[in-house]
């Protein structure tokens, strides 16, 4: 009994750490997109601003059960995946719950916020929510394919179902990391985060121009307060995954965050880059390139690891 | 959600709706929320100072004030000023100068699906006395009879800076507590809508948008 009230109090610092992280970063983030447009850009703290201010705000509308559901399931797909993934490699405080078989589950989580929000947001009765969600739901499945074909090769190569395994057969050097050990299998991965992390060329999903930002159209006050949050913790999440699977974890939280940091300034360089992509496009870039490469991760890794 | 209780107040008669329109539209009026733990409120008003999201409406020529507003020169930004697409979620409404009857149809809609607490911001002369356009056939002249305003930002057209200044302007109404105009709206419901439906001839849509 007191070992799981430990583990639960171990849970909530754990997401405790992830929300503040994900929140700071996306201050940084913003900092350093204003930089790169040759502007100051807004405080690094605006985040925790934003979401106490929806929190404080007097009134709400509410469009049914389902729309009080929506940012709740949201926000347990993101605390769900967060807590099945390892954030510290050997540490008992942010190493979470993890058993063999977690990938699966960690894939299945990713999705299941989404779908809540497509609930949701439907009965909004908002047509560009639905619009939204349609897109969002339709890229979804698209840049799931790379990704989930990359944690197919790494599951041949480490011979596991466990992020926690599979944190651990990197340890011990550069040389050991899957980015170096399997880099196509980190290469679709790293396309399909693009994609996951919603910025320009992929943010078609909450196109803020032509359907006033998607699924949460509808959403107000408290709700999008949580979805803020949500949004913090789940990129937080996303970036420890990908650190943990492709870049050999981390072992102390300064390690996290250099490492997380780097893995979100990809998807931010391409987003300062280049312009965003219709649905149809973006939809068939996944379903090629990347799809190809992952293919490749997984019969390269059938011979090359799976021989014997 | 935090709200009073609406139940003895009678009910919006929405008789510019038809059915089915009739059955997708809430009867209850607005009301007055007092604020919980007032002690809490002046961190709260903080906060609501501190992030200003402007609606992306803009209902007049004097909108094209709020684009350079947005760019590297003016960067509005970095004074927590960002933009919102949708009313649900955006908490300050510039209007941008004239409002034509038309136009005013859609800043009442707009403005009344904002929630509460909300500021309004009136941009240029048009929208303190009508401007140049003060006997024009088709704009209304004071903008303050159809929703509350917190704050005017007068000229024609006021410059970028004008707006910034009136923006740290509302930001210190804001954390003094001074601008209640959702309160007002409510508190004055019958006052304003008979302003809204003196000059909105044709009335096709609820008396209250939620």
């Amino acid at each position: 009994m007191s070992e799981w009230l430990v583990r639960g109090g171990y849970a909530v610092v754990a997401v405790t750490v992830a929300a503040v992280y994900g929140l700071l970063l996306g201050g940084i983030i913003a900092r350093t997109l204003a930089r790169s447009q040759g502007r100051i850009g807004v405080p690094v703290w605006q985040g925790f601003i934003d979401v106490f201010k929806f929190a404080a705000k007097r009134t709400g509308i509410s469009h049914g059960v389902m729309f009080y559901l929506g940012p709740v399931f949201r926000i347990t797909g993101g605390i769900g995946t967060l807590l099945f993934i390892p954030m510290l490699y050997d540490s008992e405080v942010f190493g979470n719950f993890h058993f063999a078989g977690d990938i699966i589950l960690v894939i299945y989580f990713m999705l299941f916020g989404a779908l809540g929000m497509a609930l949701g947001a439907s009965e909004g009765g908002h047509p560009y929510s639905v619009i939204g969600v349609g897109r969002g739901l339709a890229q979804f499945a698209a840049f799931e394919v790379p990704f989930a074909l990359a944690a197919i090769s790494l599951v041949i190569q480490y011979g596991t179902l466990s992020v926690y395994e599979i944190v651990g057969a990197q340890q011990g050097g550069i040389a050991n990391w899957t980015l170096i050990t399997n880099p196509l299998a980190t290469v679709a991965a790293m396309l399909s985060l693009l994609g996951s992390t919603g910025y320009s060329p992929f943010d078609v999903v909450g196109s803020p121009q032509e359907i006033p930002i998607g699924p949460r159209t509808e959403f107000q006050s408290d709700f999008i307060g949580l979805m803020q949050l949500n949004r913090a913790i789940f990129a937080a999440a996303k970036l420890v995954l990908y650190m943990d699977l492709f870049f050999g974890g981390a072992t102390n939280l300064i390690e996290l965050m250099v490492k997380t940091w780097a893995i979100y300034m990809v998807p931010i360089f391409v987003a300062a880059s280049f312009p965003r992509y219709r649905i149809d496009q973006s939809i068939r870039f996944f379903l090629r390139v990347p799809t190809l490469i992952g293919i490749a991760a997984v019969i390269l890794a059938d011979f090359h690891f799976n021989a014997s | 959600m935090r709200s009073a209780n609406r139940k003895d107040l009678p009910e919006l008669p929405n008789e510019g709706l038809t059915y089915p329109d009739t059955e997708y539209f809430c009867k209850t009026r607005p009301v007055p929320v007092e604020p919980h733990f007032k002690a809490m409120e002046q961190v709260r008003n903080w906060a609501r100072a501190n992030s200003l999201s402007i609606q992306a409406f803009g209902t007049g020529c004097g909108a094209v004030e709020l684009r350079p507003l947005m760019t590297a020169r003016y960067d509005a930004y970095r004074y927590s000023v960002t933009g919102s697409a949708t009313p649900r979620q955006s908490c300050v409404f510039v209007i941008g100068g004239y409002a034509s009857v038309k136009t005013l149809k859609r800043i009442i809609v707009s403005y009344e699906q904002m929630q509460n607490p909300k500021f309004v911001v009136g941009l240029g002369s048009c929208t303190v006395n009508g401007g140049m356009y003060w006997d024009s056939y088709n704009t209304i002249n004071r903008i303050d009879h159809y929703i509350p305003v917190d704050l005017y930002i007068s000229g024609c057209m006021p410059r970028p800076e004008a707006l910034l200044a009136g923006f740290i302007k509302l930001k210190e109404l804001i954390k003094a507590g001074k601008c209640e105009g959702a309160n007002k709206y409510a508190e004055n419901f019958d006052w304003y809508k008979a302003n809204q439906k003196k000059v909105i001839k044709n009335w096709n849509m609820p008396d209250y948008n939620w």
